[in-house]
């Protein structure tokens, strides 16, 4: 028994002795390193459009620096939320506290980023978001130091929806994914198809990760609306497709929309299943030699072309270096001034900015998919019909919820 | 700590008076430890441990007490934690309301669960308390309230008593501390009371406690509301440490982590539920940074558990003493 | 054109002809739990994930072996029978004199198991699996189109579900099985090998499983995680059908997923806790489920 108490004792004694030391050295960048970390979904519904292809791009950003920046090393973590914001929450919450993360430069998916967005906020540091597409990143929850990457709802459904609507296809049933971007994409798509004069006949929502869609695409084939359109992403999408087609809606005349369709979701639902599709994308791997000789580096490790998240995970990830090295230290309110200063220019990106609300402004590109007959091979997917300019591509200023933006 | 519950639980007669005051010694060197922890260690993740160990204690006092398992204590868990978040966040109410209205419906919904359950025994009532806590499931992910696939986030912490200020990690960590306390305190009183007895006996032999004129029912039911609203306390409080309250720990993945904790430190013992939720919140956030799969890990465990380690760490060691003594 | 309380017709028929689909798999799988937990008492939480490894010998058997739907429905089911075999002889069986709770447990932790080490392998994204030529495309039955695969997945499992409760209650051999459920002792001294058969039913029980996981391949993409939520309605099934008897598993089964997808209709909210809704009230009214008896 005695043996015991002195272990224990003795155990106390080492907790105590291991406490960490208050912050020393007040160097130009902390602790000496530069640390950024990604939280990707890795293995979940969303694996395959975020997960490793997004830590790889990451890392792709940091080895073009060399892996060094302003002559001291930049490390990167990477963790899978699982699509949970509560592990999204921990692991921001652990890196900030622990672990000396100077910041996060991608979340995926919009619930665990937004719940990651908070701890950011508090702890005032610098969060850069390419995954997730919640407009709530830059209007009701929008900060300082957030800035909102790739793509978001508005500019999916703004693009989607402007096109199909000016075809002449004006009813629109909703299959919504019930989370914040899922919300989000039936919502402005819906306002887009009502300010055109189309009608939003009904919507249906699903959970996160559903299996099956018959009992939903019932109502909506009753409904005879004219564009399903799918306020979904990643599996969900692809599986509401197949079983579109199994129960025979595309027959019937019902076109299908996938708002937040992406290039994975073509190549894992096959050309004949996605054929005819209009997809928004920030994106598109054969844009020119630039972007399919990065492409094709990306491709020999992830076995997968970039779609949009990814490659604004590696614009996200360069820009911060690059404002990291202009203002000659890791400091959240530099880093960031300079961040909104310098404009983003990468191989995806072109003279891309950071507006007030935390959105980054670029150009959008409208995709068709191609018909089997017309695709060269794997991944020859997309034929551009149209590309949105950056002023139009994002919801206007004027409109943000963001209390940033008034001020 | 251990010996003193066989002490009490099982030998009862002839145990040596000595072993008695390094009980006490014990018991003081784990408080001053559990004080000294924070500045150690992550006070989030010591509030983790603390928040899954009363969880895994009032889970416990079902199981190993009453030999009543239940795969559903995720319902009251998560269910607390999101009235707690709502009545915080949107209610505005200071964090020991927030608290008291998780606990008060955590209390109700095991009075109805308890009240259609303890109708089976065993096996059955495995299943139905399953089937119940599935049914929050859905409710969790279908009520606006709860915010669905998102969650409540952006919980407020407030200040207790309108006095501590919450947000201070600190103050948060003895709060939860202090709650934690109280709440395993509540259950060594409630298991060496003489419900506690007939809880046992009830375990043992039911129809014997029946012909000795017990009502088992109604002790049963006692006792699945204890556990529940313990369970709900916890889940309450894991609402404010961590501000928010999501679908994870309504899962019945949550209900079987639960029972894994407690099969691991030992069931029926007051300190294994403490020793296996901290191991195996420890192992959880290990693994999240290294390349394992954690549901996998955590399988392998409870099948060995199983298996070979039926009585778990706080159990064998229990019976090592006992051997020797 | 007649409404049922407001409803189009076409709406209706749709709904329960989806209610009878999803009942056939209910059916299945509970058939499967049932007749393990006739004979071994065990409540197999593993029976999701046996039902996702079904699913993923069919699509390893294509994507690997170009082996395609019709020997992946006799493959598949052998392959899942034969693990069922070996972690029954290897686990379950050092069970049998502990309470039944282990049982449980253990095939809890073999589910978490299974699941994580797909999940890891392959993702949750799913990987599709083509409908068999045979059964592609589907038939207008006026009020919907209904797709060949779907109508053949509810006649095969019928089949399946009608042909396990003849061989159990009709046959020699089910009356062995039968009697050895009530008195194992008695029937080993009749000289029938009673573990030889307690392995066999359970690797019948979660080949049942495998098999259920081939037939939704095709419909719902295969999915580590895809008998993970699936199982609890089908535990729920068992409890409201009465553990054990077999009959109840296949009429409550089909019984429950036509009345899910009434619910759908009339209050789509509610259908996903209504079974759970009416477990609560067969509990209340005959605890022993409506097939079952007390023991």
């Amino acid at each position: 028994m005695r043996n015991h108490v002195g272990a224990l004792s003795a155990a106390a004694l080492c907790l105590w002795m291991s406490a960490p030391q208050a912050h020393a050295q007040p160097a130009a960048v902390s602790d000496g390193v530069v640390r950024v970390g990604v939280i990707e979904d890795m293995s979940g519904v969303f694996a395959s459009i975020t997960g490793q292809g997004a830590v790889t791009a990451a890392a792709m950003a940091i080895e073009e620096f060399g892996g060094k920046v302003l002559g001291l090393p930049v490390e990167l973590l990477h963790a899978d939320h699982q699509n949970k914001a509560d592990i999204g929450a921990a692991t921001a919450r652990k890196w900030f506290d622990e672990d000396k993360v100077d910041a996060i430069l991608d979340v995926a998916t919009s619930s665990p980023a937004l719940a990651v967005l908070e701890i950011a906020k508090a702890k005032k540091k610098i969060l850069t978001l390419s995954s997730p597409g919640s407009m709530r990143i830059t209007n009701e929850a929008c900060g300082p130091y957030v800035a909102h990457w790739a793509y978001d709802s508005y500019a999916v459904a703004h693009g989607t929806g402007n096109t199909l609507v000016k075809q002449g296809l004006d009813s629109w049933y909703f299959v919504t994914a019930d989370y914040a971007f899922g919300h989000s994409l039936e919502k402005d798509a819906g306002d887009f198809v009502t300010a055109s004069g189309g009608k939003v006949l009904g919507s249906i929502r699903h959970p996160v990760g559903t299996n099956d869609f018959a009992s939903a695409l019932l109502q909506v084939q009753a409904s005879k609306a004219k564009v399903v359109a799918l306020a979904n992403a990643g599996g969900d999408t692809m599986n509401a497709i197949k079983q579109a087609t199994e129960f025979g809606l595309t027959d019937g005349g019902q076109r299908l929309a996938a708002l937040a369709g992406m290039i994975n979701d073509v190549h894992g639902l096959g050309l004949l299943g996605a054929r005819g599709l209009i997809i928004t994308e920030a994106v598109y791997w054969d844009m020119n030699d630039e972007t399919r000789a990065w492409s094709q580096r990306f491709f020999q490790r992830v076995k997968a072309m970039p779609n949009m998240l990814q490659a604004g995970v590696y614009s996200s990830v360069r820009h911060y270096l690059r404002a990291v090295q202009a203002a000659g230290t890791d400091e959240t309110d530099a880093v960031m001034r300079k961040m909104r200063e310098i404009p983003v220019n990468d191989v995806f990106f072109k003279n891309g900015y950071i507006r007030k609300d935390g959105r980054m402004v670029h150009d959008m590109h409208l995709f068709e998919v191609k018909q089997p007959s017309d695709s060269k091979g794997p991944w020859d997917y997309y034929r551009l019909i149209n590309t949105i300019p950056a002023e139009e591509a994002f919801q206007p200023l004027s409109t943000s919820r963001c209390p940033l933006v008034k001020n | 700590m251990s010996t003193q519950s066989t002490v009490h639980g099982r030998s009862g007669l002839g145990t040596p008076t000595p072993a008695v005051i390094p009980g006490a010694v014990l018991w003081a060197a784990a408080l001053l430890l559990a004080v000294l922890a924070p500045f150690a260690l992550y006070p989030v993740f010591l509030m983790k441990v603390l928040c899954f160990a009363l969880f895994a204690c009032a889970f416990n006092l079902l199981i190993g007490f009453a030999g009543l398992m239940s795969f559903g204590h995720a319902a009251f868990f998560g269910g607390a934690a999101y009235v707690t978040a709502h009545a915080a966040k949107v209610w505005a109410l200071p964090p020991e309301f927030a608290i008291l209205a998780g606990v008060g419906t955590a209390t109700l919904l095991g009075l109805v669960f308890g009240a259609l359950a303890i109708r089976r025994q065993g096996i059955y009532f495995a299943m139905i308390t399953l089937a119940l806590s599935q049914m929050v499931f859905f409710l969790a992910l279908q009520l606006p309230f709860t915010g669905g696939e998102d969650g409540i986030q952006g919980v407020p912490r407030g200040r207790l008593f309108g006095l501590v200020d919450l947000t201070d990690p600190l103050a948060m960590y003895y709060a939860v501390l202090a709650l934690f306390l109280s709440g395993f305190l509540v259950i060594r009183r409630a298991v060496h009371s003489p419900f506690g007895q007939v809880l046992k006996a009830i375990r043992e032999n039911e129809p014997r406690a029946v012909s000795l004129g017990y009502r088992t029912e109604r002790y049963k039911l006692l006792a699945f509301v204890l556990s529940a609203s313990l369970a709900g306390l916890a889940g309450s409080v894991k609402a404010l440490v961590f501000q928010l309250a999501t679908l994870t720990d309504v899962t019945w993945q949550m209900s079987g982590e639960v029972v894994l904790m407690t099969l691991l430190g030992g069931m029926g013992t007051l300190l294994g539920p403490v020793v296996g939720a901290a191991l195996v919140v420890a192992l959880e956030s290990y693994l999240a940074e290294t390349s394992l799969p954690v549901p996998v890990v955590i399988g392998a465990i409870f099948v060995f558990c199983v298996l070979l380690f039926r009585k778990g760490i706080v159990g064998e060691i229990a019976g090592i003493l006992k051997r020797r003594a | 054109m007649f409404e049922f309380l407001g409803i189009p017709p076409q709406a209706l028929f749709g709904q329960l002809l989806l209610g009878l689909i999803n009942g056939s798999f209910y059916a299945l799988l509970s058939l499967g739990l049932a007749v393990i937990f006739g004979m071994l008492n065990v409540v197999n939480m593993a029976h999701g994930a046996f039902y996702m490894i079904g699913a993923f010998v069919a699509w390893l058997l294509l994507a690997h072996a170009g082996i395609g739907y019709w020997w992946a429905l006799v493959l598949a089911p052998l392959a899942v029978g034969a693990l069922g075999l070996v972690l029954e002889r290897t686990m379950l069986r050092r069970l049998y004199k502990v309470d039944h709770l282990y049982g449980l447990l253990l095939t809890f932790g073999l589910a978490l198991i299974f699941e994580g080490a797909f999940r890891h392998q392959f993702g949750v994204s799913g990987q599709p699996y083509p409908t068999p030529e045979l059964l592609r495309g589907g038939s207008n039955l006026g009020f919907m189109v209904l797709p060949v695969y779907r109508g053949w997945v509810v006649v095969f499992s019928a089949m399946v579900c009608l042909g396990t409760w003849f061989a159990i209650e009709r046959t020699r051999l089910g009356a062995y099985l039968r009697a050895a459920t009530e008195n194992p002792v008695l029937v080993q001294a009749f000289g029938i090998n009673v573990p030889v058969m307690v392995s066999l039913t359970y690797g019948f029980g979660v080949a049942l499983a495998g098999l259920a996981g081939v037939l939704a391949a095709p419909i719902y993409q295969v999915n580590p995680l895809m008998g993970s939520n699936l199982i609890i309605v089908v535990f729920a099934v068992v409890v409201i059908g009465g553990m054990g008897s077999i009959l109840g598993a296949i009429v409550t089964g089909l019984s429950l997923g036509l009345l899910e997808g009434l619910t759908k209709l009339l209050y789509p909210e509610a259908a996903n806790i209504v079974v759970f809704v009416i477990m609560a009230v067969v509990l209340v009214i005959k605890p022993a489920g409506l097939f079952g008896r007390e023991r």
